[in-house]
């Protein structure tokens, strides 16, 4: 057994507290080997991609240690088809927001060592199959993004901050009790009480738990995910903490830890509790194309670029849930490859928005306007980044929505009709903005002196920028991964 | 119907663009004019050499054996869904392949002379070549989704193109409005896709077709069909600018002549028709379907044509007049007339090109003109500041007759023969299908050819004719185009006279030429037809007899000439042209103002839709669910919890009771247990 999955999630953690030894006035020091630490977890964790056996349903890389064996709890780790790409996707952005941080001056070395135990929290919730250290990694992720929002955000970022703190606190409570209830309630024999969550799919499928508990449990769950995913109407703490948080901030706010709660749903709310899904599924199915439509609608009249974006999120994630709960292959697969899209476009999307912020202090859509003039490679990414985001065929976003809708339709047409039209109203807001933004002539003359893109920033866009169009172009290098593993899911 | 002959060299008539893109686009971006310009036009000359090459490979195959995919990658793969980035190469991807080449290739020479000295001339030809590259997937896309990407790809070129000058906000508003109105078809392709992939599991044309004759043959008009037509048509009612999503079309004028000429008339927007034609057995299966597709046809050629009659923006009377032609390109479709609706297609993107290249060259003129004087108010594209062009444009003047000729529908020209099949169609339709729809398609049709000749020979009058009306002086600076541009006019001037020659009805006693177009086509619509003759239980399918076709040919001559002689009369005679208000008088203002269409749906969408958003965000989402729910929670828990605090008391031995109360408690608990 190798510690390879162990050293992804701690690598972080080691580099934080190197963090410590470096003094607070080496700013680019710190800024140097918090963006080394990252690439190397990035490393560390590409050979994943080429190693993991997609044809194996198999959770692999597995890690199993004892850790507190009177009460059942084990430190296993392992990565399945699922969170292969999650995993990926978190390493990939970690290097990306440490370009993106190049504004923050304040406590330099509180900032990256936030940032990078942001990083363990976020890739030990997705390789945990320990439901007790998947709910520590859960809680711990909560603490850093907390004092990135507070120390590093906008003006309103107390407030923005313990909102974001205390809803997702009340949901991860919910999911607390569910747990214990699990642990206190299933009696494996030779086992006897445990958290180990194959263990507990392995005896659940043959003993499936009693109805009741299974409604009350995918509930407990499914609110703590649908906090954090955010679904309508569990949503409004998004865009106080988008639009209060640092650019970087956000982009692993939107890039991964929204994916959390898809994840969840995905690894233990809908798998662990089916009767439970077969009961709720008009609902989430209900709510997740209220979400598409309404976080649509309410981005059309944002006067906030970043309020925007927020609740273009909301919109986005309600297709993923929607292929979720679609629950046919297609909508699946769908809904997987559009949390890696979301994270990579709306990342994409934010640190855009963070380019003009830096340069003017302002996220106000009516203080801009004409700046394709002055910066027209800008204009260009922005423009392709909103594209994939609109879901223009060719590039990432087409390829997820088109999935998860015909995937929909399948189980639940009329579902799949009315999220169709979320793409109308996506072009809407979005190019109403870029129209407002980009072109006309330059009348505010704050702005006539923006430089374009500057080499950091190119740096943290390009890469997203290439797999925005390798998965439009080619997704099958992604889907490969794990269309076993969805067909293993959908059993 | 696979079959071992190779054509996997189709996939450079794509890549000869693509690289274009990437040349103009990044590498070669600060290279002259003359590089970039004659650079992106080879590109486009190497495609249309490729689909040459395909087109006659194909026409050596045995008839029925003329359909051939080429796959090129696995794009999609998830469930039951398996999509293939491959091509289609059949008679009608060929049809389209060599108008779309050949028209753009024309089009890129003329750009290099239109848009000479402009600051993005190197942008401007990386997004015409991207066009090109997205508008050949659209015709050559083996499956829906293909055809989609394509569909979209043009779209957003012809959004970049309309704003192509983003400094004018209403050029960059025309571009998005161009866009959502676009998406709302969009989004009727998405649900006919999805529903096809429902019942027939599969989206590739060659699979999908026979196995929705198999599905739906016996049962033609389910509800299921009817709605993915319909469906359908709203795609098409967005791209080729129907009733109801015509809107956007009008207002796309505000890009680059160039544009207009190639996207928003020859190419782009006949996407609607081409997919249309391409899914023909889907929609033979549903009458409900076909006669939706005729009406909206039918009423787009006569509504449009009428706001023609009383527009003063030469662009915008092109414009309209496209818009109207479109609308009979589908209303042959709907009638059951494929070949005739993608021959109009191939005569009009001849013609209409043309005219629209023309007219660029009379703005190029006017503008010049006004430059000479120092007059930068006076609207260059208006007809109220023309006249009189004839004597100084002697060439451009030529070729916009020829052009007028043609889309007028007289005898001998193209236009007159692709128009006159539609026609005789819609009659036989009616007659002999006892169609009631075709009936009205016909009427309609025949009187809005009338009207056609009437606007067109206005604008001739009106622009050519009569007394220069534009500032004292500027007359001196009126001369003719550079070369460039005025070569590919002569070369479409000669396509427009010939190209009807493709498809000549058989008019005893004259000569008995074949019609080449619709034998070459025959083997795609055949399938259709045999469902179409099923349908209104015919054993093969219906002619005209030798003296219905004389009177219907009769009859659309003599309603072009008295249209032509009508515009005449009121703008030669009457002179009409001198009232600079002509548009402000009774109906005439309602169709001057397009029927207050925009207006109208500014009040009944667009204004409702953002109030709605409004009213979401600011009393919904921050007032109730915010304000109410999750504030009003955490207000209602800190009113509990006030009381509470009292425990806090900070005094370590009071802790300490609660903490020895909380041992024993569960202590407790578990002694009873």
């Amino acid at each position: 057994m190798s510690l390879w999955l162990t050293a992804i999630v701690f690598i972080p953690t080691l580099g934080a507290l190197l963090l410590l030894v470096f003094p607070e006035t080496q700013g680019k020091l710190i800024r140097t080997v918090t963006f080394i630490v990252m690439a190397l977890d990035f490393a560390i964790s590409l050979p994943l991609f080429f190693l993991f056996d997609a044809s194996s349903p198999n959770f692999q890389f597995m890690e199993v240690y004892e850790w507190v064996p009177s009460l059942g709890i084990k430190y296993i780790l392992g990565v399945d088809g699922i969170s292969l790409l999650l995993v990926l996707l978190t390493t990939f952005l970690g290097p990306i927001v440490v370009l993106g941080s190049t504004s923050i001056k304040k406590s330099l070395r509180g900032y990256f060592g936030a940032m990078l135990i942001l990083q363990t929290g976020m890739l030990g919730t997705f390789l945990s199959l320990d439901l007790f250290l998947f709910y520590i990694f859960w809680e711990v992720m909560l603490i850093p993004m907390y004092f990135l929002i507070g120390v590093w955000g906008g003006v309103e970022r107390i407030y923005a901050a313990v909102k974001f703190f205390i809803y997702t606190m009340v949901g991860s409570l919910l999911m607390l009790v569910g747990i214990i209830w699990i642990y206190f309630n299933i009696t494996i024999p030779d086992v006897g009480h445990t958290f180990d969550y194959l263990a507990l799919m392995e005896h659940t499928r043959n003993m499936p738990l009693p109805v009741t508990a299974q409604l009350w449990l995918f509930a407990a769950f499914a609110l703590a995910f649908a906090i954090k995913v955010p679904m309508f109407p569990f949503h409004t703490w998004l865009p106080d903490a988008h639009v209060q948080a640092p650019t970087a901030g956000s982009v692993i706010l939107a890039g991964v830890l929204l994916k959390m709660g898809t994840y969840g749903y995905v690894r233990f709310a809908m798998p662990m509790f089916p009767e439970g899904v077969d009961y709720f599924r008009p609902l989430m199915l209900t709510l997740a194309v209220i979400g598409i439509i309404y976080g649509a609608m309410v981005s059309i009249v944002q006067v906030d670029m970043k309020k925007l974006v927020a609740y273009s999120s909301v919109s986005h994630l309600g297709f993923v849930m929607l292929g979720l709960f679609a629950l046919t292959p297609e909508g699946v697969t769908g809904a997987m490859i559009q949390m890696i899209n979301h994270g990579l476009s709306t990342g994409a999307l934010f640190l855009l928005v963070g380019v003009v912020y830096d340069r003017r202090h302002t996220r106000m859509i009516a203080e801009y306007g004409g700046i394709a003039k002055i910066m027209p490679w800008y204009a260009a990414v922005f423009m392709l980044v909103m594209l994939s985001s609109v879901g223009v065929p060719g590039l990432n976003g087409f390829v997820g929505e088109f999935m998860i809708l015909i995937g929909t339709y399948e189980t639940a047409p009329l579902a799949a009709v009315l999220g169709a039209s979320g793409v109308i109203l996506a072009a809407v807001y979005l190019l109403w903005m870029y129209r407002r933004v980009f072109f006309g002539e330059i009348t505010n003359p704050a702005n006539k002196s923006m430089p374009d893109l500057k080499i950091a920033e190119w740096a943290s866009l390009l890469p997203l920028i290439v797999f925005i169009i390798w998965i439009g172009v080619y997704p099958n290098t992604f889907l490969s991964k794990m269309t076993v593993a969805i067909e293993h899911f959908l059993k | 119907m696979e079959h071992t002959v190779s054509m996997s060299y189709a996939v450079w008539i794509v890549l000869f663009p693509l690289i274009g893109v990437l040349l103009w686009g990044l590498v070669l971006r600060k290279m002259p004019e003359k590089v970039v310009g004659f650079g992106a036009s080879l590109m486009i000359l190497l495609s249309f050499g490729v689909a040459v090459a395909l087109t006659m490979k194909l026409a050596s195959l045995d008839p029925h054996h003329r359909v051939v995919e080429v796959e090129i990658f696995r794009w999609i793969t998830a469930g039951g869904l398996n999509l293939d980035f491959a091509f289609l190469i059949d008679p009608l991807s060929c049809v389209m392949m060599l108008v779309v080449t050949g028209i753009s290739f024309l089009i890129h020479v003329y750009s290099i002379g239109y848009m000479h000295g402009d600051s993005r001339f190197s942008l401007f030809f990386t997004y015409l070549n991207l066009f090109v590259f997205f508008m050949l997937i659209l015709v050559l896309g083996n499956n829906m989704p293909i055809l989609f990407i394509g569909w979209e790809g043009v779209g957003l070129c012809s959004y970049l193109l309309i704003g192509f000058w983003w400094e004018d906000q209403n050029k960059a508003e025309a571009g998005m409005k161009a866009f959502v109105v676009n998406r709302i078809g969009d989004f009727g392709m998405l649900i006919a896709m999805f529903m096809l992939f429902h019942y027939l599991g599969t989206l590739q044309f060659t699979e999908m077709h026979p196995a929705a004759a198999k599905l739906w043959g016996h049962n033609i008009g389910a509800l299921s069909i009817t709605v993915i037509t319909l469906s359908l048509l709203l795609g098409a009612t967005g791209k080729s600018a129907q009733i109801p999503l015509f809107v956007w079309l009008p207002d796309a004028m505000a890009g680059p002549t160039p544009v207009s000429a190639l996207i928003h008339a020859a190419t782009m927007v006949t996407a609607g028709v081409y997919m249309i034609a391409r899914n023909a057995t889907l929609f033979a299966l549903s009458p409900v379907g076909m006669s939706a597709v005729a009406l909206i046809g039918a009423t787009t050629a006569i509504f449009a044509a009428t706001i023609g009659l009383k527009q003063m923006d030469i662009k915008k009377v092109l414009a309209y007049s496209t818009v109207s032609q479109l609308g009979y390109m589908v209303m042959a479709c709907g009638v059951g007339a494929f070949t005739a609706g993608v021959f109009h297609l191939m005569t009009h993107a001849f013609f209409k090109a043309l005219l629209f290249l023309a007219s660029g060259a009379v703005i190029h003129t006017m503008h010049g003109a006004l430059h000479h004087v120092h007059d930068h108010h006076t609207d260059p594209q208006d007809m109220r500041n023309m006249g009189g062009l004839g004597k100084h444009i002697k060439l451009t003047y030529a070729v916009f007759l020829v052009a007028t000729l043609a889309i007028a529908g007289i005898p001998g020209l193209s236009g007159f023969f692709s128009k006159d099949e539609i026609l005789a169609h819609a009659y036989l339709s009616a007659v002999h299908e006892h169609n009631p729809v075709g009936l009205i398609a016909w009427a309609l049709g025949l009187m809005a050819a009338g009207i056609t000749a009437f606007y067109m020979f206005r604008l001739v009058f009106l622009t050519f004719h009569g007394r220069y009306k534009g500032p004292e002086g500027s007359e001196k600076a009126l001369h003719e185009s550079p070369a460039v541009m005025m070569i590919p006019l002569v070369v479409l001037a000669f396509l427009s006279l010939v190209g009807g020659y493709v498809g000549v009805p058989h008019l005893p006693p004259l000569p008995h030429i074949p019609h080449y177009l619709g034998d070459w086509l025959a083997p795609v619509f055949h399938h259709a037809h045999e469902i179409l003759n099923e349908v209104h239980g015919l054993h093969h399918t219906p002619h005209l007899s030798t003296v219905e076709e004389w009177v219907l040919v009769c009859a659309s001559v003599v309603v072009a000439l008295l249209g032509i002689f009508g515009a005449y009369v009121v703008y030669m005679v009457m002179r009409a042209e001198a009232k600079p208000n002509e548009s402000q008088e009774g109906f005439g203002k309602t169709l001057f103002n397009k029927y207050y269409v925009d207006e109208i749906y500014h009040a009944v969408v667009i204004r409702p839709l953002i109030g709605l958003c409004r009213l979401a965000w600011k009393y919904f989402d921050a007032g109730f669910i915010d304000g109410g729910l999750v504030l009003g929670t955490a207000k209602t828990v800190r009113w509990f919890g006030a009381p509470l605090r009292r425990l806090q008391t900070g005094i370590v031995a009071n802790y300490a009771f609660w903490l020895a109360a909380g041992v024993f408690a569960v202590l407790i608990v578990f002694l009873i247990h």
